[in-house]
């Protein structure tokens, strides 16, 4: 047997946190650098359960003074109108100001053009970067956790983007220690991630230990649908059934929380915080990969669309 | 499948930050890519999408390295350009990998990912042994003061899993490591291709008695006897509610980098000096008697004293010194150099200050960590001796003692870009400096 200059040194100690402490405490570092740092930041809302988490996080973060930054929502006109009646009962609830930045107003006045495939979220970019110029926002926090996706593993906390919100993965900052650097010119802004290490499962371990309500589409629930590509669609005015198309009547519930022209409702009889955390656990499917078309459409989908001003 | 008794545990589990260190050739893909593999955190559809992609390139078998490579470059060239972070966990821990590239801009790279590393996994080859790059590897382990360094020899299938090349190379190694300082060394051999002692024990080599590197990264200690460390306590904002509930609370907010606070400590406030004692600690909004590290707080103070971002709360008998004059070791990650004259802002903890680079002593080489002296300017990947002198005095401790207070990012004033990361106080924990042959008579 050989065993070579282990040094062995005692067992964890009670100063040790828990994972979930510590990427707390990390998260919670994060949304104070920017309140100490930035003149305007603004937190990406969509009434998902990443959002509903950082604000949950800013909430504890700025204890017991009011959160120092206000909500921006982009609205695809698709959204499920459990998510918008959450969103606005938590913008009541904490006095929060709210943005919302609606891609059905420039459908409407011909600056969109609604796409072939039906799809609304690639269009969600540019009501997004134009909302984050016209009111001067410098900092952007966006619930995007580097577990999701390849594209999103090489993501920094703070993401410099240019004046047209342009991710460059070339010419990103080194990020050391955690000294954040969120120097910028006028014009640019710094998207913000602070779940970037945030894993699925524990956003939903977090959301159990803190006892957070969500949209009650996260869980287990009757719900017409139909299948296209391989996935589960609400039916609805935004599109869906078409021709050869049926709904159905099936138990599902969600595990992202998008735009209801390309988010997925899974079969699922996970009906309580709980149940959902076991199924996740077992699932052999990433979130992304069981429930949303967008990051399907080609290889560096996410990518592509990052480099365009995506969050 | 996971049963709810692990799920149970998974909510109490630690988190460990860990770094890869190892050219292509050394088998650092396969490494990573057998350790998410075989602890099953590679679902079916990322699967999927890469036996996609191998197939679409004409490629047999899925190729593991596509799993890492992320980005449309990077895909296109077959190599990784920057550092990425992945995820993974078993029952008793939760990992978060830094996962650096090993081409020609390693340097900064690997400084970049063990900055926040409390281990690092270096790779070699069998057939080879130590090579310079092992040797580079180590010497930035040491220079980072990463706590644990595990040497993985691997494609110990290709020499016959024998017991006397491991030894010699560990033996080897190690000797070089314990010189420049670093603490503990764990050598594990492997084959990462096979599966050899990666996740499995291999039933190839009886004579290890080890463990193997994922039981080594689940036992690995996390966290330090915080009983000796200073404590530090950089104000990152303070909370001030003004509000009919709260009229006259007044908080300092911060992470805290280093040690405890208890209620009752009496505390000094730098830069001003002056003294307080801590009345209370919030920890998100729970009233607690102790915090320690890296918990984020909330301190309430005795006296009101005029304290503001960017000042550190320090125990009154363990404050560190204030100076305007700084000696560190700095790794430079920007392309345009580093050079005397320049000035620049320099970031320590929460506060930022105008800074001048006043002189640049010496150049370490890695490979063989010889001095050249007064290169007069740094360039990509170099690591350097700096002086530097700031606007404003830093309480800054040396990086020895406290990898928190003691780094400091460098960050050029016209465009933002971060251009160094620094270590205050000397490079390495060895008692004499290691010099080559080389550099006799230079000072470092």
């Amino acid at each position: 047997m050989t065993t070579v200059a282990s040094v062995s040194e005692e067992t964890d100690s009670p100063y040790a946190l828990t994972h979930l402490d510590a990427l707390e405490s990390e998260a919670v570092h994060i949304f104070r650098e920017v309140a100490g740092e930035f003149e305007n930041p603004v937190i990406l809302f969509s009434g998902g359960k990443d959002s509903i988490l950082m604000l949950h996080l800013a909430l504890k973060a700025f204890t017991p003074a009011p959160v120092p930054f206000s909500l921006l929502h982009v609205d695809t006109g698709h959204n499920f109108p459990e998510v918008l009646a959450y969103r606005d009962r938590v913008v009541a609830q904490h006095r929060l100001r709210l943005h919302v930045a609606s891609v059905q107003d420039y459908i409407d006045r011909g600056a969109l053009k609604e796409r072939p495939d039906g799809t609304r979220n690639p269009l969600q970019i540019i009501p997004l970067t134009e909302k984050i110029q016209s009111e001067r926002f410098d900092a952007v926090f966006g619930g995007g956790r580097r577990d999701e996706e390849k594209a999103r593993a090489k993501e920094r906390v703070f993401s410099l983007r240019d004046e047209f919100s342009q991710w460059d993965p070339r010419r990103q900052r080194p990020e050391l220690w955690n000294l954040y650097n969120g120097r910028h010119a006028p014009g640019e802004h710094v998207r913000v991630f602070p779940l970037s290490n945030w894993t699925e499962l524990d956003v939903w371990q977090y959301i159990a230990r803190e006892q957070i309500d969500l949209p009650q589409i996260y869980f287990a629930h009757e719900r017409e649908v139909f299948a296209r590509n391989g996935m589960w669609l609400t039916a609805g005015d935004w599109g869906g059934p078409k021709d050869g198309e049926h709904v159905e009547k099936r138990q599902v519930r969600y595990r992202t929380v998008g735009d209801m022209s390309c988010t997925g409702a899974v079969d699922s009889d996970a009906d309580t915080i709980e149940k959902v955390i076991t199924e996740i656990a077992a699932s052999r499917l990433t979130e992304r990969g069981a429930t949303r078309a967008d990051d399907k459409l080609s290889e560096a989908a996410m990518e592509d669309r990052k480099r365009e001003g995506y969050f | 499948m996971t049963t709810t008794t692990e799920l149970t545990d998974l909510a109490e589990t630690t988190l460990l930050r860990f770094a890869t260190a190892g050219s292509v050739d050394d088998g650092k893909s396969t490494l990573v890519g057998r350790l998410l593999h075989d602890s099953k955190s590679v679902l079916t559809d990322q699967l999927e999408a890469v036996e996609r992609a191998s197939a679409g390139r004409g490629q047999e078998g899925p190729d593991l390295a596509l799993l890492t490579d992320g980005l449309r470059a990077e895909r296109e060239q077959g190599i990784t350009i920057d550092v990425a972070y992945r995820y993974f966990a078993t029952p008793k821990r939760r990992f978060i990998l830094a996962d650096t590239p090993g081409h020609v801009q390693y340097t900064r790279n690997m400084v970049t990912g063990a900055s926040t590393a409390e281990l690092t996994v270096i790779l070699v080859d069998a057939r080879n042994g130590v090579v310079e790059q092992t040797r580079r590897h180590a010497a930035i382990a040491a220079l980072l003061r990463v706590p644990h360094v595990v040497l993985a020899v691997n494609k110990m299938d290709l020499v016959g899993y024998q017991e006397s090349v491991f030894a010699a190379i560990a033996e080897e190694f190690t000797a070089y490591a314990t010189e420049l300082g670093v603490p503990d060394v764990t050598a594990i051999p492997i084959s990462a291709l096979e599966g050899d002692n990666v996740v499995e024990a291999s039933g190839n080599m009886d004579w290890y008695g080890g463990p193997t590197v994922l039981e080594h990264l689940e036992t690995v200690p996390v966290s330090h006897d915080l009983a000796h460390c200073h404590a530090r306590f950089p104000v990152q904002y303070v909370i001030r509610p003004q509000t009919a509930e709260h009229p006259d609370y007044r908080g300092y907010a911060g992470q805290i980098a280093a040690g405890t606070f208890r209620v009752g400590d009496r505390v000094t406030v730098l830069p001003s000096g002056r003294t307080t004692t801590i009345t209370g600690i919030d920890l998100l909004g729970t009233p607690v008697d102790v915090a320690w590290t890296p918990q984020s707080v909330t301190l309430l103070l005795a006296d009101d004293l005029d304290i503001s971002r960017g000042d550190l709360i320090a125990p009154a008998p363990d404050a560190p010194a204030t100076s305007q004059d700084i000696e560190a070791t700095v790794c430079h990650v920007a392309d345009q150099p580093l050079t005397v004259g320049h000035r620049v802002l320099l970031k320590h903890g929460t506060r930022t200050v105008k800074a001048l680079v006043k002189d640049i002593p010496s150049r370490l080489t890695l490979d063989d960590l010889s001095l050249h002296p007064h290169p007069g300017t740094l360039a990509a990947n170099d690591i350097g001796r700096v002086k530097i002198r700031t606007a404003e005095p830093l309480p800054a401790d040396a990086y020895a003692d406290s990898r928190r207070t003691g780094s400091f990012i460098l960050i050029d004033p016209s465009d933002g870009t971060t251009l160094t990361a620094g270590m205050v106080g000397e490079s390495f924990a060895a008692p004499e400096p290691v010099k080559s042959d080389a550099d006799e008579g230079w000072d470092f």
